[in-house]
């Protein structure tokens, strides 16, 4: 199984390699809401101590990757429409090794378009004493954030009519970020949008992103943040599943 | 990939009284059909659906409701993966991957099948089907009949006992499903069975040892194009002159076997 999804891999990353740009489009629409906030809303948003683009930066990493596995979504769809999911299908190798290859490819090119908004967040000021191993808890909470959303996209590729329908499901989940604490801190919300916001998964995941960036102390935020991201990974995979018994045996 | 001894003749694939339906909707009722090693078998049918359906339940895609299928003596429900590695599909659409050039679509399914010297088998495939010079090109620059002709490569990297071609010559030019059929019948001459659909009663007299009709869900007659004729009153002669056919003209007329 590993070979054969070693094997499948290699070729989603070789679409991607060819059209470089899906990467591109991933980070530039995250990119221009962090320009927006940190030089036009920003100055009137109150974050404390904390330079603006330092409380930002968590929750534009999260709108990348809700943007960037429409993709994902998108890939899959394309293989199952043209027959070659068929294919490899009908083909004497590891049955789970073609889903597997778009949740990999998913995952590399979503790290790819994080780090193309980290560097250009560098650019605008985002600094940062976290250390190595402060950077590894980061990085575990974008792959398994990462994971979480791309099963929902396996879901949403396996079940898709038309190729709009495919990508349509992640615009909700990018426009979840902006009712969070990742722009602005919940406090200044109405009562009843605030108490959305700090029971959503995003606000716990940004906060725990937020205060390792910082060299503050995550408390319960870290935990209740891999719960969330756990719990909808394990919920996307089974419903994957279902949705994958339904058009293959 | 070594098959269990079998004298020539014996039935491939066995289909006996496979039932599938989706919902409410019976789409194969009972079918019963035996494909002899190393023929073409054609599988008519006004309804593509239907004879999708069987295909996809001889390619381990989906499973038959009731009834047995087996592919040199694997049957599909218990032993998918044995079936698997004797039977190769070639879908409705051309399943090539549009982004890979052909050489590149080649090697993916000679390292799938994990076969040594991938690089050599695409260019010993390429070179065969006259596709050298644009192995190397991006398959969705391919004209139509290059990318079945790829597309039925890709199959037969392996040498499956068994080709399913599920409308091979749907939407080609004439000249495009000239190609596919010499492909077909140089398969067959080689030594692997296949099966095909077609909606062309053309291409099934051209093409197949033996002709399947496969209607309301079930085979109506499975014989040689000689036999089924037998089923109709014999024929009264008439002197007709023999008018080229358009599709002679048309080759005439553009220097045959030249695809873009």
């Amino acid at each position: 199984m590993l070979r054969d999804t070693t094997i499948l891999t290699g070729r989603s990353l070789r679409h991607i390699l060819r059209s470089p740009d899906t990467i591109i489009t991933t980070a530039v629409t995250p990119i221009a809401i962090m320009l927006l906030f940190v030089f036009v809303f920003g100055g009137a948003i109150d974050t404390g101590a904390q330079s603006y683009i330092d409380y930002l930066l968590p929750g534009i990493l999260l709108i990348t990757i809700a943007s960037g596995i429409a993709y994902t979504a998108y890939r899959l769809f394309l293989d199952l429409q043209g027959g070659i999911f068929e294919r490899f299908q009908s083909m004497p190798i590891a049955r789970s090794s073609g889903l597997w290859a778009h949740v990999l490819t998913s995952l590399v090119a979503n790290l790819a378009a994080v780090a193309i908004v980290v560097g250009v967040a560098l650019l605008l000021g985002f600094r940062t004493g976290a250390n190595v191993l402060d950077w590894l808890a980061v990085t575990g909470i974008i792959v398994v954030f990462t994971l979480a959303l791309t099963w929902l996209a396996v879901i949403a590729g396996l079940a898709a009519k038309t190729v709009d329908g495919a990508s349509a499901f992640s615009y909700p989940l990018i426009f979840l970020p902006f009712l969070s604490s990742a722009f602005v801190p919940t406090d200044t919300m109405p009562a009843p949008v605030a108490w959305f916001a700090e029971h959503q998964p995003v606000t716990p995941i940004v906060e725990a992103i937020r205060n390792l960036f910082a060299q503050q102390p995550v408390g319960s935020e870290l935990a209740i943040a891999l719960a969330w991201c756990f719990g909808i990974l394990f919920v996307a995979v089974v419903g994957a599943m279902i949705v994958y018994r339904r058009r293959f045996r | 990939m070594s098959a269990p001894q079998v004298s020539p003749g014996d039935a491939i694939v066995q289909i006996s009284a496979l039932t599938k339906s989706f919902g409410d909707l019976a789409v194969l009722r009972g079918v019963d059909l035996e494909i002899a090693r190393v023929s073409i078998v054609a599988l008519l049918g006004a309804n593509v659906a239907v004879k999708t359906t069987l295909v996809r339940v001889l390619a381990t895609l989906i499973a038959p409701d009731a009834g047995t299928l087996t592919v040199d003596g694997a049957d599909v429900q218990r032993d998918a993966h044995r079936v698997r590695q004797s039977i190769s599909l070639t879908g409705q659409f051309a399943a090539v991957d549009e982004v890979l050039s052909g050489r590149e679509n080649l090697v993916l399914i000679a390292k799938l099948r994990r076969l040594a010297n991938p690089g050599a088998i695409a260019d010993a495939l390429l070179a065969r089907l006259s596709l050298t010079d644009a192995g190397g090109r991006r398959a969705g620059t391919y004209s139509g009949g290059m990318r079945r002709r790829l597309d039925i490569a890709m199959s037969l990297i392996g040498d499956p006992a068994v080709v399913v071609l599920d409308e091979p010559t749907t939407g080609l030019d004439p000249e495009g499903r000239r190609e596919v059929w010499a492909m077909v019948k140089e398969l067959a001459a080689q030594g692997t069975t296949v099966l095909l659909t077609t909606q062309y009663l053309e291409e099934a007299e051209n093409l197949a040892d033996r002709i399947a009709v496969l209607h309301e869900g079930r085979i109506l007659v499975d014989g040689t194009l000689a036999e089924l004729r037998k089923l109709l009153p014999t024929p009264t002669v008439e002197y007709v002159e023999k008018q080229p056919t358009l599709e002679e003209i048309f080759l005439h007329l553009t220097g045959g076997r030249h695809a873009a």
